[in-house]
């Protein structure tokens, strides 16, 4: 492992807007410099994409950008991040994301120009590995229509690349229903890992090739799908908490080849990247219900250098569009914390722990992503002897800050939940923390379900 | 004489008592995920025997094999009533599921011999387009416990695929599942596709972003949000 240090090792350090190498795009957004600035993610209302529908599609897009920069204008925003995270038919055929981002980017350019209002495109091409069951990450056909989504993409004017990367993920999914730890670590620390290397080490070649910003990856259909479960009632929050935990160690490894941020914004594993790294982070909370509930609405904010919705149909609503809509909230969230980082630290740090505070207690999600907790969790990750090592390190000490807090009163955990924290903690006990180990051990319980060569196994 | 008539029904009593006692033995390693013997969950149960085990002992004193699938169904209609309240999770459905597994292979000699019959076929699988599992998963292994037997296409299935599997199981019925708002209509292509060919064909939906309001619109028989929903809903159109 690259880091064996913090960048960052103070909860303060960790403040909003704040990180320690900020990242300036090509409009002249800093991101982590200061303020926090609103990222804009949308998609299309119900509809099927093909041919006939194209202009339709494009139109959508023209209007949801145009729209929303002209209300934040409106509302005197210093600017905005655009997400275009692509629909599977916009990275499967390529030409169809690239026209998008090229639509998009005049939207961008024509009001910088005349303007100067600044904004930016972080362009998010589909995993498209998940075709092929089991995947073929390293061989694919599908990394091709990737690759060139990215380049073309990039130099049609998506600046910050950025993936929600799946490998693993096909060993994931079971061992998220039967909340086997053991497979989680496997999957991410083991398989994710090693995909995240060749996949980033690309994909920043690519970046650096086109003088663009490799952003980030995020582990959401990990975590997320983790914490969506566990919302549900699927499975137990003290799981989805320790899950979130362990893919800290997985999404780490973008920035380990070169990334420098600001990661995904459905990455709430990002407090550990920027703790570790020092690089900006995205993140969404209240913010993002439009897409999907949490138990983290304000503490997700704590860390946050961008602040995101996540997702929201291009729908209408009372007031506008939806996004529109979201461009306002967004800003307001931002304006609030920019207000407070202008008035100084103890102010701004007060914000930040009412954001703390207020939702802590609640959920053992949320208790993980205090600041204090951020940086008491990475310092575990980054004592680690290998990725294995790290992330059972890191899952423990989570589950001794759940179980301290239930003890003492402070975190409320469901009564069935309470037989998990000791199931966990075994489970985590019996990882062999050598790889070739771990690989020997777990090969034959996951036959068929993985091809250990496109893994380089 | 009359001594013997009183020990022919103590005998009888006694032996539909180890009857009842099996029968809810098993219904209870069902529920609890009980797979076997050798197998550590639950750990309350560690060492004793488990559905496996238990069912080849009910066949082989002469339960009959309705009797015990009906054992098996109960205990994982418990588990399944218990998850729908917010009182098991999704791990405790799934070693349940497994453990009703190891029982049914004693009974696939019955099955194949029409002495015992399922519920009905469940032709299951997520739409062409969209790569989401999870959810249609949940639904296969719930409708599978509750005495169904379900053929899972997996994910971005074609409408050709769903049309062929059909014609090998003429009486299925067939769920279509999609969590994304760009492939929710290609639902209604798949739906199409498969009433040109089978236009009595019961087809039921599900998926996050989708409704009755969205089933009515596309034709389906019906829609249900959640897992437990589906084999109320199954049970309610097939019966």
């Amino acid at each position: 492992m690259k880091y064996n240090k913090l960048a960052i090792n103070t909860p303060e350090g960790l403040l909003f807007g704040n990180a320690l190498y900020p990242v300036t795009t090509r409009r002249g957004l800093v991101i982590g410099g200061g303020s926090v600035i609103p990222e804009l993610n949308f998609t299309l209302p119900t509809m099927t994409i093909n041919a006939q529908s194209l202009p339709a599609i494009g139109a959508h897009y023209k209007g949801i950008v145009t729209d929303a920069i002209e209300h934040a204008r409106h509302l005197h925003a210093p600017g905005v991040i655009f997400e275009f995270e692509t629909l599977l038919e916009m990275t499967q055929t390529p030409s169809i994301g690239i026209d998008l981002v090229k639509i998009m980017n005049e939207v961008c350019e024509e009001n910088y120009v005349k303007r100067g209002f600044k904004s930016e495109i972080r362009l998010t091409p589909n995993d498209l590995r998940e075709f092929d069951r089991p995947p073929l990450c390293r061989t694919s056909s599908y990394l091709d229509a990737m690759w060139e989504l990215f380049d073309k993409g990039s130099l049609a004017g998506g600046d910050l690349l950025s993936i929600e990367s799946t490998g693993g993920k096909e060993i994931h999914d079971d061992a998220l229903m039967m909340c086997d730890i053991k497979a989680s670590v496997f999957a991410l620390s083991v398989l994710g890992v090693r995909d995240m290397k060749m996949l980033w080490g690309n994909i920043v070649a690519i970046a650096h090739k086109n003088n663009k910003i490799a952003a980030g990856d995020t582990a959401c259909g990990f975590g997320n799908t983790a914490m969506v479960l566990a919302e549900k009632g699927f499975i137990p929050k003290v799981f989805a908490a320790i899950v979130r935990i362990v893919t800290a160690v997985r999404t780490l490894v973008a920035i380990e080849e070169g990334a420098v941020g600001p990661d995904k914004d459905c990455g709430y594993e990002g407090p550990y990247l920027k703790a570790i790294t020092g690089t900006p982070i995205s993140m969404e909370g209240k913010s993002s219900a439009c897409a999907h509930f949490s138990p983290l609405g304000n503490i997700a904010a704590c860390c946050a250098d961008l602040w995101s919705n996540e997702s929201v149909q291009n729908i209408k609503l009372l007031s506008g569009m939806a996004p529109t809509v979201y461009m306002e909230q967004l800003e307001y969230d931002a304006r609030l914390m920019n207000q407070a980082l202008k008035e100084g630290k103890p102010t701004a740090t007060m914000l930040q722990r009412l954001f703390a505070d207020s939702d802590k207690s609640l959920d053992p999600q949320a208790i993980i992503l205090t600041p204090k907790n951020v940086i008491a969790i990475s310092e575990e990750i980054v004592k680690g002897t290998n990725y294995i090592d790290a992330s059972v390190r890191a899952a423990v000490k989570g589950l001794d800050i759940i179980e301290d807090a239930f003890n003492a009163g402070q975190l409320l955990i469901p009564e069935m939940e309470i037989v998990w924290i000791d199931m966990l903690r075994l489970a985590l006990s019996e990882i062999p923390t050598d790889e070739s180990k771990f690989v020997e051990e777990m090969l034959p319980t996951l036959e068929g379900k993985f091809i250990p060569s496109e893994y380089g196994l | 004489m009359l001594i013997n008539n009183i020990q022919y029904q103590y005998f009888t009593l006694n032996k539909i008592k180890m009857k009842e006692e099996l029968l809810s033995k098993l219904s209870e390693c069902t529920e609890l995920g009980k797979i076997n013997l050798a197998s550590p969950f639950p750990p309350q149960l560690k060492g004793q025997n488990g559905v496996d085990e238990l069912t080849r002992e009910a066949l082989d004193s002469g339960i009959s094999p309705e009797e015990v699938l009906e054992a098996l169904v109960s205990g994982m209609g418990v588990i399944g009533d218990k998850f729908s309240a917010g009182k098991a999770f999704v791990p405790n459905m799934l070693m349940a599921a497994k453990a009703m597994s190891a029982g049914m292979a004693h009974l696939k000699p019955f099955f194949n011999s029409g002495q015992v019959k399922r519920k009905g076929t469940f032709v299951i699988g997520t739409v062409f387009g969209d790569l989401h599992d999870i959810g249609k998963n949940l639904v296969a292994m719930t409708v599978e416990g509750a005495g169904w037997e379900v053929i899972d296409l997996g994910v971005d299935v074609k409408p050709e695929k769903f049309v062929e599997v059909i014609a090998q199981y003429p009486d299925c019925v067939v769920g279509l599942s999609a969590l994304l708002t760009t492939t929710m209509n290609n639902m209604e292509v798949v739906l199409k596709a498969i009433k040109e060919k089978f236009p009595e064909k019961i087809v039921i939906i599900g998926g996050a972003p989708l409704s009755q309001e969205f089933s009515d619109k596309i034709g389906a028989t019906g829609y249900s949000s959640s897992p437990q929903g589906a084999v109320n809903l199954l049970n309610q159109l097939v019966a």
